[in-house]
């Protein structure tokens, strides 16, 4: 039975591309059941079945195999239609004609209902057949689904064990959603009854599973889940199979529910690994036992951490130790499938080992084994070992014993043929580096770069300036290999990589002399990269006077090396250049006529290059009229950039998805010993790709960069930058219309020339959700737009907003909103964007108050009075009294007190003039329940008492602004004053 | 221009690959095999592109025949040249099969050869490539130096078509009128398209270099002659006689210059068997047959289908192999036919009932009558009710072409137009012929 399932699982897969797959799965399906001795002469003796399907398989023509199969129909459609009812045996026969023509890919509408007749047979090959048609054929929406439906019931209580399977594999290969809503009650019941043969248990749990994965909503959470659980202790190893694969599935869903699975997997586990190969007869696959199971219960380990029970946990250490001494034996066979077997085994043993991460002594042995496996003959091992030490890599425990295998790793890297593993040989690299090997590790994959595929070479120059900055010793280290590097790989190397090194050289005095030496002499190459150049260029521009002592490099050799490649270069890397030469004006005063004579010359001044030209306009201007001093300040070397995350290895984690590199890298940044300053604080601010603020005018970066010359130097400045920075004024917080929002949801909050901002909420119990709309009233873009919300004891969760807002475009952000406890505060929403050259900073306060968790509850005139009283202690009651400047309409009050969320009770106070309200504020840890009167006075003098309760700061402030909006106003054209008082009453709900 | 040329099997084997340009590659072969051939659509473009390479294919039977290029070249003419093609195999070897390709394949590849050159056509003559390239079937004659030389001179020469020096007894000439007449017919008789496509075949065994001049009725030589002897001969031709021709192609050895400025069709014509024009007409068609059909619904399992064919020609006149093939729909389960006339019988492999006759005077009716049992389905598709077709042969042109004169001259050997021996024959059949039901 075990064959049944398996098969009827896998045939369903195959039935539609291979028929001689089909009729060997049937063959099998048949030996299986011995009960019911079946061969394929009983199943079809009146066609010669080898004819019939011979002439289909080795059709002359796809035109013969049309009209035959064209004549087939037609015959059976007749068979059919006549009148005499037809035997079983001919039906069956007839339908299993058309669902054969139906695999051969032609369309086959009729014979459904004779199939579904097929399934009320008491034969089982008819049975068989009937269930094998409805499989392939009818599709959910068919109006006999019906039908289907009572049929599989009437098996599945049948209690003929056979019948029982093909129902249930029935239902697994459809698999629709009419079936998991009909029997999705029914599978679990059958799986875990007590007098269920085990093939049905088997049949069930795959059923089950299937179930599980196409409407997992629909599967009942019940009582069966703890018993499922004890399938693992099955006397049958199929059930035993099957139930893991269900619990695995399940248990990733809801791991507390089988928590207990452990340590019956645990034993089951011991029990297989010890067991002699011969004991589980039917499940030794090539002397390998049970490896399915294996493989299936290691795989259920893995969803939970390792043990707690110390008895368990001494358990599966043997079980670990035991597969692991197993690898070691040699093989009992020459087999590729008992090495397979073997291996599949062990490699998940290993994943277990690595998933606990706790036992150094497995950990240091798995290496080792994969060791072994490094230098093995099949191609598949190698990478799988290699993959596996890349998690190694990580655990503390193996790191050192992963690296014992650099040799052979660096070999692989060197000699291995497939493109796939030597991937997988540099990512073991970049995981086993630290300190102690990174030179080594550097180099080698400089070396390997220069013959590395292409598709690899952009990730290999990353994981080389990561390494190189990580681990550098002393910095002349670093920039040499930075320049190797671009040197070799020029086209790979991004551009975040030369921002890095030149972040890097600026921040370290110590490296500034060296860096420039290194790089004019790379510069000396009569072909030279143009990442290579910017580099130069920059680094020149800013240091070149360290090594202008030398003779042969003196500031005009300088100058000139730079400009012989001015000409070879892109527009950016000259307008780069281009800023160098102003430099070099202030650093070497010499050179300041052969650089005017550049700047001067047509082919810059007249550049068709508007950003060309500007710079050379500029930077001649600014070289002719500034005095030294002026051009001194202007030109300062550039302040140290602040620490950020190295934006290289944002980009790497980008390339690779947030997988195994950045898990890498968070557990192995506690263990990393910084030597280098700016790894020091990796996470402190976003990574930005603009690193150097190249992206802008270099005449804004320069006078950005440095803020003193701005305000020094600004009024000598005026004539050569006449365009101004705006300068953004700092914001503080809006409020102006949010107490329009108390007492309603929607509306625009704000409105200035560039921008509105409008709301759309809505509030249910404790949770919210507001729609906020930004609108872009001008017809330029806002870039780099964000928008963030503050706040403590609200839960919101925000969608990310686009970071661009065409012009006249409208962008959604939506926040869930969720209200933890009775706050006072409400949340700020702060907006960035950049609106043409300025940053825009605007802060509003979004109007969720604490009144919009308020349900509004009906009270009677004595339940209101009664609680009221009882609310008398002084920290229970907030009492106000205003001043109206408002004339007082009683429906506009009314529709206020709606509004602001609690129910309007009429005809409770016995004053009329009077308004009462009442409701519960809802938070996530408490509900309060608040009473409100408004007592209208028309006499009375203005005045203002109140009373805070403990509960409620937050309320105080609310009936403020409540009162305030609402009633407080003058009323000039009336002349009267009008006082209302307004009482809140609270309580928890506790207290009710 | 034409980059190369495959055959194929039903399989998509390949069984001849000549490829003439480089820029054809080994793996536009699989590239064609792959996305037509195999192609889980049946692909009914006869032109595909597939990666910027265009494919022209025709089928004989189970053999496919690609021509490859890279080039935009002209669609027609790779057509024309893959039509000629299968002439001339068929000229050579009969039927184009898989067998007799792989038993002639040396033979195939010397006419590729010969016949295309750098992608380019040359001639694909028969009875000129008949002379030089001889395998098997073709016996060489033994022919002398000079003869060969010959050959070079008259194939590269002004009159490719013939070599000189034939003789024979006597003087033959077979003329054959085809015709292929295609209609759709609108359930109430209205004819919604029809058109004759016809060819003129000649079979001419004549002696030395003759000059031949072939007249036929066309409607624009007709009235041109009118208006000359419009005094003498007025009312003799009159307008029911001549046909329009819409279109007309020629073989080579016709003079075009002569055809545009007279319309005159005087040629020297190839020696054996050739098609001398190929010409549609869309006017004026004499329709041999008319389908009555008469479908009816009883309910949802059955159909009442009667069907009444008239012939509508000469009562002196035969048709000759009438068959009308009636669709039935896709869930028959039974037939009943009744038909007066001839056989007729349900073909399930076709899905249609099959009514043959084998002969059917001009003036005359029949009629079938066929009860159908349907086999309710499951599918809310309706019928398509696909066109009742008709196939059929009668002995005259449906166009309404006549052959007037066909003269010979030869100025040198001494036989005059009158000792040529000269039979013409007309012979129509059914193209697409159908009736909508």
């Amino acid at each position: 039975m075990l064959n049944m399932t398996v098969i009827y699982f896998i045939s369903y897969l195959y039935l539609r591309t291979s028929l001689k797959l089909m009729f060997a799965f049937c063959l099998h399906s048949d030996e299986g059941l011995s009960k019911h001795p079946v061969s394929l002469e009983t199943l079809y003796p009146s066609i010669k079945i080898k004819v019939y399907f011979a002439l289909f398989i080795s059709g002359k023509s796809k035109e013969a195999e049309i009209k035959r199969i064209n004549k087939e129909l037609a015959n059976i459609r007749s068979k059919f239609k006549g009148d005499k009812a037809l035997d079983g045996y001919s039906k069956k026969k007839y339908v299993c004609k058309l669902l054969f023509i139906f695999l051969l890919g032609h369309d086959i509408d009729f014979g459904h209902m004779e199939a579904v007749n097929l399934l009320s047979s008491n034969k089982y090959t008819e049975k068989q057949i009937g269930y094998l048609f409805i499989s392939v054929l009818v599709n959910s929406n068919s109006d006999l689904i019906r039908l289907i439906n009572n049929a599989i019931k009437n098996d599945l209580s049948s209690r003929n064990p056979t019948f029982m399977n093909l129902a249930l594999h029935c239902i697994a290969n459809v698999g629709s959603r009419e079936m998991a809503e009909a029997f999705a009650a029914e599978v679990p019941r059958i799986l875990v009854a007590g007098d269920t043969m085990d093939s049905v248990k088997q049949s069930a749990a795959l059923c089950l599973l299937r179930l599980n994965r196409t409407s997992p909503d629909l599967i009942p959470m019940g009582e069966w889940t703890s018993r499922v659980v004890h399938l693992l202790n099955d006397q049958h190893l199929g059930v035993v199979t099957a139930a893991t694969s269900l619990i695995i599935t399940l248990a990733q869903k809801n791991p507390d529910d089988f928590k207990t699975s452990v340590s019956l997997a645990v034993a089951r586990l011991s029990r297989i690994v010890t067991s002699a190969s011969t004991d589980l007869q039917d499940y030794t696959y090539y002397f390998v036992a049970a490896p399915w199971l294996s493989v299936k219960l290691l795989r259920l380990l893995q969803c939970y951490p390792p043990p707690e029970d110390a008895a368990i946990r001494g358990r599966l250490t043997e079980c670990l130790e035991t597969i692991l001494n197993k690898a070691q034996e040699p093989p009992k066979s020459k087999k590729v499938q008992h090495s397979n077997a073997k291996n599949a085994v062990l490699f998940e043993a290993i994943s277990l080992i690595i998933h606990h991460d706790s036992e150094p002594t497995l950990l240091v042995r798995a290496c080792n084994q994969l060791g072994q496996f490094l230098q093995h003959r099949e191609t598949n091992l190698r990478y799988l070992a290699l993959e596996s030490m890349c998690m190694l890599a990580s655990s503390e425990f193996s790191h050192e014993a992963v690296k014992t295998h650099i040799e052979t790793v660096i070999n692989a890297l060197k000699t291995e043929r497939d493109v796939s593993v030597r991937q997988r040989a540099v990512d073991l690299l970049y995981a086993m580096c630290d300190r102690s090997n990174a030179k080594q590790i550097v180099a080698e994959m400089l070396s390997y770069l220069e013959t590395a595929d292409y598709s690899i070479r952009e990730e290999i120059v990353l994981k080389v300036a990561i390494l190189a900055e990580k681990y550098a010793v002393d910095y002349t280290w670093y920039v040499d290999t930075i320049l190797n590097l671009i040197r070799i790989a020029g086209d790979y190397v991004s551009e975040e990589v030369w921002y890095r090194v030149i972040q890097i050289v600026i921040n370290r005095d110590d490296v500034q002399g060296y860096a420039a030496k290194t790089v004019f002499e790379a510069l000396q190459a009569p072909a030279c990269h143009e990442n290579l150049v910017k580099v130069g260029g920059y680094i020149l521009g800013e240091f070149g006077n360290l090594i202008a002592g030398d003779p042969r490099s003196s500031p005009l050799i300088q100058f000139n090396l730079l400009h012989s490649k001015f000409h070879l270069c892109s527009v950016p890397t000259r307008a780069l250049l281009l800023s160098a030469y102003v430099k070099f004006i202030n650093l070497f005063p010499e050179v300041k006529g052969t650089i005017q004579e550049v700047l001067r010359a047509d082919s810059q001044l007249r550049n068709a290059d508007v950003e060309l030209q500007q710079r050379a306009v500029e930077y001649l201007r600014l070289s002719c009229i500034a005095s030294t001093d002026i051009l001194a300040t202007v030109l300062e070397e550039m302040p140290p950039f602040p620490e950020r995350e190295s934006s290289i290895l944002a980009k790497l984690k980008k390339k690779k998805g947030s997988g195994t590199v950045s898990d890498m890298e968070d557990s192995r940044k506690e263990r990393s010993t910084n030597v280098n300053g700016s790894n020091d604080h990796i996470v402190t601010t976003s990574p930005s790709s603009d690193l150097l603020g190249l992206g802008h005018t270099q005449a804004a970066a320069l006078n950005s960069a440095s803020p003193p010359v701005t305000s020094n130097a600004a009024s000598l400045l005026v004539d050569v930058f006449t365009e101004s920075l705006p300068v953004v004024p700092p914001t503080s917080i809006i409020e102006e219309n949010f107490s329009r929002f108390v007492c309603k949801n929607n509306g625009v909050l704000y409105e200035n020339q560039l921008l509105q901002i409008g709301l759309k909420s809505e509030f249910r119990q404790n949770l919210g959700r507001m729609y906020v709309f930004y609108g872009n009233k001008t017809t330029t873009q806002f870039l780099n737009f964000s928008a963030s919300l503050v706040c403590q004891d609200l839960n919101i969760h925000t969608t990310p907003a686009d970071p661009v807002v065409d012009g006249g475009a409208q962008l959604q952000q939506v926040f869930n909103i969720e209200c933890l406890l009775d706050f006072v505060e409400a949340p700020v929403l702060s907006v960035h964007f950049r609106y043409g050259g300025s940053m825009q900073n605007i802060s509003i306060r979004l109007p969720i108050t604490l009144n919009k968790f308020f349900q509004p509850t009906e009270m009677t005139s004595q339940e209101f009075f009664q609680r009221w009283k009882q609310l008398g202690a002084p920290q229970q009651e907030v009492q106000k009294i205003f001043k109206a400047k408002h004339s007082m309409d009683t429906e506009v009050t009314k529709a206020k007190i709606i509004g602001f969320g609690t129910a309007l009770l009429d005809g409770v106070d016995p004053n009329p003039s009077n308004f009462v309200g009442a409701g519960v504020i809802h938070t996530k840890t408490i509900q309060v329940g608040c009473l409100l009167r408004l007592e209208p006075n028309t006499q009375a003098q203005a005045s203002c008492s109140v009373k805070r309760t403990h509960i409620h700061a937050a309320l105080y402030t609310l009936m403020t602004i409540n009162c305030n909006i609402d009633y407080c106003s003058t009323d000039i054209s009336k002349g009267k004053i009008k006082i209302f008082k307004c009482i809140f009453k609270s309580q928890h709900s506790q207290n009710k | 221009m034409i980059g190369g040329l495959f055959i194929y099997n039903h399989k998509g084997e390949v069984l001849i690959s000549r490829v003439y340009r480089d820029d054809i590659g080994r793996n536009a072969v699989d590239a064609f095999r792959v996305n037509v051939i195999h192609a889980r659509q049946q692909v009914r473009s006869p032109v595909t592109n597939i990666a910027r390479t265009s494919f022209f294919h025709v089928k004989r039977s189970n053999i496919w025949l690609a021509a490859v290029t890279k080039q935009n070249v002209n669609a027609a003419m790779v057509f024309e040249f893959l039509y000629k093609m299968c002439d001339v195999m068929t000229a050579y070897f009969g039927k184009i099969s898989e067998e007799n390709i792989k038993n002639n394949f040396v033979l195939i590849y010397e006419l590729l050869d010969e016949i295309l050159d750098f992608g380019y056509p040359q001639n694909s003559e028969t009875g000129a490539l008949k002379t030089f390239i001889t395998q098997q079937g073709i016996k060489s004659q033994h022919q002398t130096k000079e003869e060969q030389s010959q050959i070079t001179s008259q194939v590269t020469g002004q009159i490719g078509w013939r070599r000189e020096g034939i003789k024979y007894r006597r003087n033959e000439l077979f003329l054959d009128v085809l015709e292929s007449v295609n209609l759709l017919m609108s359930p109430q008789g209205q004819v919604l398209s029809a058109h004759v496509s016809g060819r003129v075949v000649m079979k001419s065994y004549l002696s030395g270099m003759p000059e031949c001049k072939f007249g036929m009725n066309d409607k624009i030589v007709i009235d041109k002659q009118g208006k000359a002897g419009a005094s003498d001969e007025a009312g003799k031709s009159s307008g029911k006689q001549s046909i329009a021709i819409d279109d007309c192609t020629f073989h080579q050895c016709v003079r075009l210059s002569k055809f545009d400025s007279e319309r005159s069709i005087s040629f020297i014509p190839p020696d054996g068997e050739y098609e001398l024009m190929r010409y549609r007409t869309t006017k004026d068609i004499i329709l041999p047959f008319r389908v009555i059909p008469l479908v009816r619904e009883v309910g949802r399992t059955k159909l009442e289908v009667k069907v009444v064919i008239k012939s509508n020609f000469k009562p002196s006149l035969l048709a000759q192999k009438i068959e009308v093939r009636i669709p039935t729909p896709l869930n028959t389960s039974g037939v009943q036919v009744i038909c007066m006339k001839g056989k007729a019988k349900y073909k399930a492999s076709e899905n249609a009932i099959v009514w043959k006759i084998k002969r059917m005077a001009g003036m005359k009716e029949s009629q079938i009558s066929a009860e159908i049992e349907l086999l309710p389905t499951n599918d809310k598709k309706k019928w398509a009710r696909p066109p009742i077709s008709m196939n059929f042969e009668v002995p005259f042109a449906p166009s309404g072409l006549k052959v007037r004169y066909l003269k010979v001259f030869e100025s040198k050997l001494n036989y005059s137009d009158h000792d040529v021996i000269k039979w013409v024959r007309y012979i129509g059949r059914s193209g697409i012929y159908e009736t909508r039901c």
